[in-house]
């Protein structure tokens, strides 16, 4: 239990996969020019992750290690084609919107990043909520994108008009206010660059100063060991093309085995 | 500054000149472009100038009392950001616009990135065009007072006669500072006799411009509507003061003349195929951008590096 709580408050706060991670930044920018789209983005991936995520856990132990990544795709890939396919019958309305960026889903570095660094080690159930947490994370990450850029860019979140502009004025005492003027250039590709660095920044000052209050806002390691300059010798780069150590080391024996033989 | 200098290091003959200096001459050659704005717009216009200057002066100051960095409003940038800001505004846009676009170049464009120096692209530029992206019909509303009806160049687009002599002396609708080729030329002369800039990027600038008229714009040598070319629009604001700019400008003589030719080119595929009539800020702004490539490339080969050995 401590662990399902543990991995799902990884996957929203410490370890968001926008703010912290800086992942998926394609989907990010392009599809949040409103809350909805962001929110309808952000849980679509989530489901993708989940059920990716668990599938690729249960077959960890049978997916060889050299050709772990395409087996990944295909697993991804057909996640994704299902979603696609429900969501165009079910909400053709958020499928139009969202357009490319679903069968995009497919190369989202978010999902791919969780199957090689957490579900490829770990059990179904952890994996199931570490693919919850994530996607949830994003959601919220997307969600917010999308309010502030719909709130400058139009004055609208959800669609809802909650500033006063010139095509949906307040009508105060008989007057019509109008004294907000959309900057439109947040519903715009720049917009989103824009706020995406405001909150990342804002996200980062909430946590220095939680560091300064003696609260622990450190990422739960899984994967990645932050430690850049070194990540060459010891991280994912090497795990590609020779296979890693870490909860590998079964594996990297029977390769040595067979390179003896 | 001069607190740590206790002890004398090289250089130990200094130029008097200082980044105080050289922006008051700035605002200085500014000033007849300025004034001709505040004669030919009226009061407004005037106010526009100075809430802009405020808004960038208290941006500077605010954001480095918030991050606790020594004060730089002191330096006059800000000031001459500011005033390149109005210059670029309509004088119909409403008062709170100058702000907006103040603390952006201010803010955003130039001390997020690290301050004067620092920033990639011409602050006041900068926040031109995120105006003009943001508000398109209120930064392309030229109706005033004084003037109604579309500007030159976008007569010209629409392939209409202009006055040349009111392009040229500035009695025509435009943005504040834009309008008179002769108020700006008297502010451009003031800073070549200073030594402040030099021509190689408003010459070649302007001279690629024209080729490329020549070239591509299907009117041939036709002297007229080059000269309403040269004159219309921001090109002179532009190739005077704001390509100059010594931040967003390249360091080497070579990449100068490349950065100028690169404007002019770019300037007469926006105005000539471009949707709108005016594109000398975008050209501008994308130019800044590739500046550092064009250092790059331009980068003076130290003598006997390089070459084939003996």
């Amino acid at each position: 239990m401590k662990e399902i709580k543990e991995r799902l408050v990884n996957g929203i706060i410490k370890e968001n996969p926008t703010f912290v991670l800086m992942l998926g930044m394609c989907p990010t920018l392009a599809v949040t020019t409103s809350a909805i789209n962001g929110l309808g983005m952000g849980l679509t991936t989530t489901a993708v992750l989940v059920m990716s995520n668990v599938m690729i856990a249960a077959l960890r132990r049978i997916i060889p290690d050299k050709v772990r990544i395409p087996a990944y795709i295909v697993i991804i890939a057909s996640f994704v084609t299902v979603v696609q396919l429900l969501l165009e019958g079910f909400i053709p309305s958020l499928y139009s919107a969202l357009g490319i960026y679903i069968p995009l889903i497919v190369v989202n570095c978010i999902i791919l990043g969780r199957a090689e660094s957490y579900a490829s080690k770990n059990g179904v159930i952890p994996s199931l909520f570490d693919g919850l947490g994530m996607g949830l994370g994003f959601s919220l990450a997307l969600t917010l994108i999308g309010a502030f850029r719909e709130l400058l860019g139009s004055g609208a979140v959800f669609g809802l008009y909650v500033l006063p502009t010139k095509d949906h004025p307040w009508l105060i005492a008989g007057r019509e206010i109008a004294a907000y003027t959309p900057i439109s250039i947040f519903v715009l590709a720049p917009g989103a660059f824009f706020v995406l660095a405001m909150l990342t920044a804002i996200q980062n000052k909430v946590k220095i100063e939680g560091e300064k209050r003696g609260r622990d806002m450190s990422k739960i390691g899984s994967g990645c060991s932050e430690d850049c300059m070194n990540c060459a010798d010891s991280g994912c780069s090497m795990r590609l093309f020779e296979g890693g150590k870490e909860n590998r080391d079964h594996k990297s024996e029977e390769k040595e085995g067979a390179a003896n033989d | 500054m001069s607190d740590y200098r206790k002890v004398s290091s090289n250089p130990h003959i200094r130029s008097k000149v200082t980044t105080r200096s050289i922006m008051l001459s700035v605002i200085i050659a500014l000033l007849p472009s300025a004034c001709f704005g505040i004669y030919n717009f009226g009061f407004r216009a005037l106010l526009l100038i100075l809430i802009s200057i405020l808004s960038c002066e208290l941006s500077e100051m605010v954001f480095n009392r918030i991050c606790h960095k020594d004060s730089s409003a002191g330096d006059l940038s800000a000031v001459v950001t500011g005033l390149l800001l109005a210059l670029n505004l309509p004088v119909s846009v409403p008062f709170w616009m100058p702000v907006i676009g103040g603390v952006f170049a201010i803010v955003v464009v130039k001390m997020l990135f690290g301050g004067l120096g620092q920033n990639f692209m011409n602050p006041a530029l900068g926040a031109r065009c995120f105006l003009l992206i943001s508000f398109t019909s209120l930064m392309t509303n030229f109706d005033c007072d004084t003037y109604s009806g579309a500007t030159p160049l976008a007569l010209l687009k629409g392939g209409k006669e202009t006055d040349l002599f009111s392009m040229v002396l500035g009695r025509t609708a435009g943005t504040i500072g834009e309008t008179s080729m002769v108020a700006i030329l008297i502010g451009a002369c003031f800073l070549l006799y200073l030594g402040v800039i030099d021509l190689r990027i408003p010459g070649s600038y302007l001279l690629s411009f024209v080729l490329f008229l020549v070239l591509f714009s299907g009117r041939g040598l036709d002297f007229g509507y080059l000269s309403a070319q040269l004159a219309g629009g921001g090109l002179m604001l532009g190739a005077f003061f704001m390509a100059t700019d010594y931040v967003t400008r390249p360091i080497t003589r070579n990449g100068q003349y490349l950065f100028g030719i690169f404007l002019g080119i770019m300037t007469g595929i926006f105005r000539i195929f471009g949707p709108s009539a005016e594109g000398v800020s975008y050209a501008i702004i994308l130019g800044n951008l590739l500046v550092p490539l064009m250092e790059k490339i331009t980068y003076p080969r130290p003598f006997g590096k390089g070459g084939e050995k003996a």
